[in-house]
């Protein structure tokens, strides 16, 4: 979004309105080069070309700067090599994250490096020395771009033309499935529009309209992919098995990516981890692996980083807490998703330390090992269990109810119902196994609860979500039962996450897990202590991921902290200063990757994968709004705001069926704006 | 002298520097940058090149010294890296010794790369003393190179 308005100097004039006059004077470019030389050149001839230029050596550097200012910059200029990180794995994160444009540069011209630029996504490839005029053109990838999230939207029927987008409401809705992440930075960007609208004429209509990757279209994906095989399978021949009306080929291509991206991730974790979440510990390891493996990103960058995703999760659960009490559904899934992020400081948000604990480990093990398909039933089970998870929640209290019906929504989108049945409430939110995944580190406890609706252990009623996106888990139901005894034994202890109870999870939950249900389970627990109050069933039989008890509460509860500190790793480096700290967004995110990967699972394609896959989601969430952890918001996006989430959760709810979560969501702290309530 | 004197002398310099081949097309693109706010741009690119010139030479000596164990492939991230840096203010000769030191490397030639780092060093020495004269001139016309 070019918002000629933040130009400075000659760009004054963008704010009367004549930005498409000014266009593309004041572009707000993101320089990203080690070689100091190279750096002071590129910004004198970027500031000739009247760009607004911002310069960085370091690949750290330049994500901390776009995570905290998500809308700050049009588009980013990265060399490929550079020491802390590579150029290619930057490019991902950044496309994951913020999906900005992004041009590589290099002084290597070989046809394979400018292949692996055009395979990750980088929109041009620049050779070094770069020329002026080679500089003076960029703008037209940031138009390009927007013009086909635009034309994605239009197609997927999704979204409105430019001028509705001030209509958040309504976009919301269309938004609030739709576990692309490309709907959660629509719905962020109309926020924005609207905020610049006067400035913003010109680009409003650039606006890209998202595709919405709802579970099913998820899993359509994944079984074309599977079909054809991960190596064969081309965008062009997924589209065609997918036969998706209004589907294109470059939403399936960009899809494709970010899949690739997750499995690689997955593979990294595939050792530890026998099957979807093996052993809690060993996701828990294993997501390290898979963190570290993140796009390449080293774990140490993202060390640095994690310190906000452990927060962020932690303000998401305390939000989700809050809320708990009001909706039963909604907030769980949105505190377990913060408890996930926020495994670093867990001790921040949640009230107990204890909590945390859980949280910071056991929330990615959770999640992987945890098929999301956690019932309702299961979650509201969790909830009660989950108690000890909410407290983890509780500290995102305020927003844990809004987070919980937001995971909820993305849980159900995701897990139908798999995950944790809601028998109580139904207000658990489905957590979509995505979201528990990632965001286990927090929430661990929330994690485990996810899963199998354990989150539960009696904290809040936040961990509910897991259950929804149970749906398409294919967990035994059974097991959610022994999980909600042993999940829930966390909800008796406030501080820890039902899954030292059993833990159940761990073990059981890694084999029987079989898609991603893992994912979205750790976010759910956070949630569903603030759902506690709903009653959820948390009977995690659908969670019967497999949590059968096998996994010792403990155990997850190392996972929680692996988790966490995995997902610090994931350098979950943002915004601390947000203060708000809920990210629902990145835990919006998470879910409905897990509703994705739900589907996944039921395809049974992913399994495990799904929950990295997720996990690594709720890495790269940008955590705008929690101001420690970066981790939720991450996965979502960014763009979507924990508003979004909520909002995507409670249209989830209300999808399934789940219960008015909507009017719940007072997300105090998440500026969801575009909730409807 | 007098100015007219003084830039013509600049001029003459500028040119050998090219016909000789140490500059290249893309210190072209630096003066061309230069204006009223940054009248030394291309002056300020090249000193802050040799600051830093300085740690990649360095540190490809160390990898180099451990001569039965040499990593080749660190080698020739560092050479990318010092090639692209030379590069980007046109500095031929330097920036061909690079290349040559990089296929010296990929064929695991550890005398050759000796050999060519040796060359590569003396180019680098050469052309900071001849662009410090040129830079001396250049102020002393006290006009700036092209505009």
């Amino acid at each position: 979004m070019l918002n000629l308005g933040y130009c400075k100097g000659s760009m004054s004039t963008a704010s009367s309105g004549g930005v498409s006059d000014q266009f593309p004077v004041g572009l707000r470019v993101l320089v990203v080069d080690d070689d100091p030389t190279c750096l002071v050149i590129l910004e004198k001839m970027l500031r000739i070309c009247l760009y607004e230029v911002t310069k960085c050596n370091r690949a750290e550097i330049a994500l901390s700067l776009l995570r905290e200012n998500r809308n700050g910059y049009d588009i980013v200029i990265s060399d490929v090599h550079m020491p802390d990180m590579d150029g290619f794995k930057l490019l991902e994160l950044i496309g994951l994250e913020m999906d900005l444009p992004v041009i590589m540069m290099s002084a290597d011209d070989g046809k394979n490096v400018v292949m692996k630029g055009v395979t990750h996504g980088a929109c041009d490839y620049l050779i070094k020395p770069i020329r002026i005029e080679a500089l003076k053109n960029i703008w037209q990838h940031v138009v390009r771009k927007k013009k086909n999230e635009r034309k994605d939207m239009e197609q997927s029927g999704s979204v409105e033309e430019g001028g509705d987008r001030q209509q958040k409401q309504s976009e919301d809705a269309d938004y609030s499935s739709s576990a692309n992440e490309g709907s959660w930075k629509n719905s962020k960007r109309r926020k924005d529009e609207e905020e610049e609208v006067d400035e913003r004429d010109d680009t409003s209509t650039l606006k890209k309209p998202r595709v919405v990757w709802s579970v099913e279209l998820h899993q359509q994906f994944v079984a074309a992919v599977n079909q054809l095989g991960i190596d064969k399978a081309v965008p062009k021949k997924i589209l065609e098995l997918m036969n998706v009306p209004g589907l294109t080929r470059e939403n399936v291509a960009s899809h494709l990516q970010k899949y690739r991206l997750y499995l690689r991730r997955l593979s990294g974790v595939s050792q530890h981890q026998s099957g979807m979440g093996n052993s809690f510990i060993s996701t828990q390891e294993a997501t390290y692996g898979s963190l570290s493996s993140l796009n390449g990103l080293d774990l140490q960058t993202l060390a640095a980083a994690s310190q906000i995703p452990a927060q962020s999760l932690a303000t998401l659960q305390a939000a989700g807490l809050g809320r708990s009490t009001a909706k039963p559904r909604m907030p769980m899934p949105i505190v377990d998703q913060r408890n996930l992020f926020s495994f670093e400081n867990p001790k921040l948000r949640f009230g107990e330390g204890q909590q945390q604990h859980l949280n910071n480990g056991k929330q990615i093990n959770l999640l992987h090992g945890i098929p999301t398909t956690m019932e309702p039933k299961q979650l509201a089970n969790m909830h009660h269990s989950a108690q000890s998870l909410g407290s983890m929640n509780m500290q995102l209290n305020a927003h844990g109810d809004q987070s919980g019906s937001l995971l909820m929504q993305m849980s159900q989108q995701q897990s139908r119902g798999q995950i944790l049945n809601e028998a109580t409430s139904s207000q658990v939110p489905r957590l979509p196994s995505s979201i528990g995944q990632p965001i286990v580190n927090n929430a661990l406890a929330s994690g485990v609860l996810a899963r199998n609706g354990l989150a539960e252990s009696g904290r809040g009623t936040g961990f509910n979500p897991v259950s929804q996106s149970s749906s398409t888990m294919n967990f035994p139901l059974n097991t959610t039962a022994e999980l909600t005894a042993t999940s829930f034994a966390l909800g008796s202890a406030p501080g820890v996450p039902s899954l030292t109870s059993k833990g159940m999870f761990p073990e059981e939950i890694s084999s029987e897990i079989k898609g991603p249900g893992g994912f979205i389970m750790p976010s759910y627990d956070i949630f569903s202590d603030l759902q506690h109050h709903r009653s959820h069933d948390w009977e995690l039989q659908n969670a019967g991921m497999t949590f059968n008890g096998s996994q010792q509460s403990n155990s997850l509860q190392s996972n929680v902290d692996v988790a966490s500190s995995v997902l610090a790793h994931q350098g979950f480096s943002s915004s601390q200063s947000n203060g708000q700290g809920r990210n629902i967004s990145a835990v919006g995110k998470p879910m409905f990757s897990a509703g994705d990967a739900t589907d996944h699972v039921n395809a049974q394609s992913l399994g495990q994968p799904l929950n990295n896959f997720f996990a690594e989601n709720l890495v790269r969430v940008k955590t705008e709004r929690v101001p420690d952890a970066s981790l939720q918001t991450t996965l979502f996006n960014e763009q979507f705001g924990q508003e979004d989430l909520m909002s995507a959760l409670l249209k989830q709810q209300q999808q399934a069926g789940i219960g008015p979560a909507e009017n719940e969501f007072d997300f105090d702290g998440y500026s969801l704006d575009n909730i409807p309530v | 002298m007098d100015r007219k004197q003084l830039q013509y002398q600049v001029a003459c310099m500028r040119k050998s520097l090219f016909d000789q081949g140490y500059l290249d097309e893309q210190f072209n693109q630096l003066e061309d940058l230069q204006d009223e706010a940054n009248p030394n741009f291309v002056e300020e690119v090249v000193t802050l090149f040799y600051s830093d010139s300085a740690r990649f030479i360095h540190n490809i000596e160390q990898a180099m010294i451990n001569k039965p164990n040499i990593d080749y492939g660190k080698l020739d991230d560092y050479m990318h890296q010092f090639k692209g840096s030379s590069s980007s203010f046109g500095a031929k000769k330097v920036k061909k010794e690079c290349s040559q030191f990089r296929e010296c490397c990929s064929a695991g030639n550890i005398e050759g790369c000796i050999k060519t780092f040796r060359q590569l060093k003396l180019e680098h020495a050469t052309l900071k003393r001849k662009l410090e004269t040129y830079f001396q001139l250049v102020k002393q016309a006290g006009i700036a190179e092209r505009r």
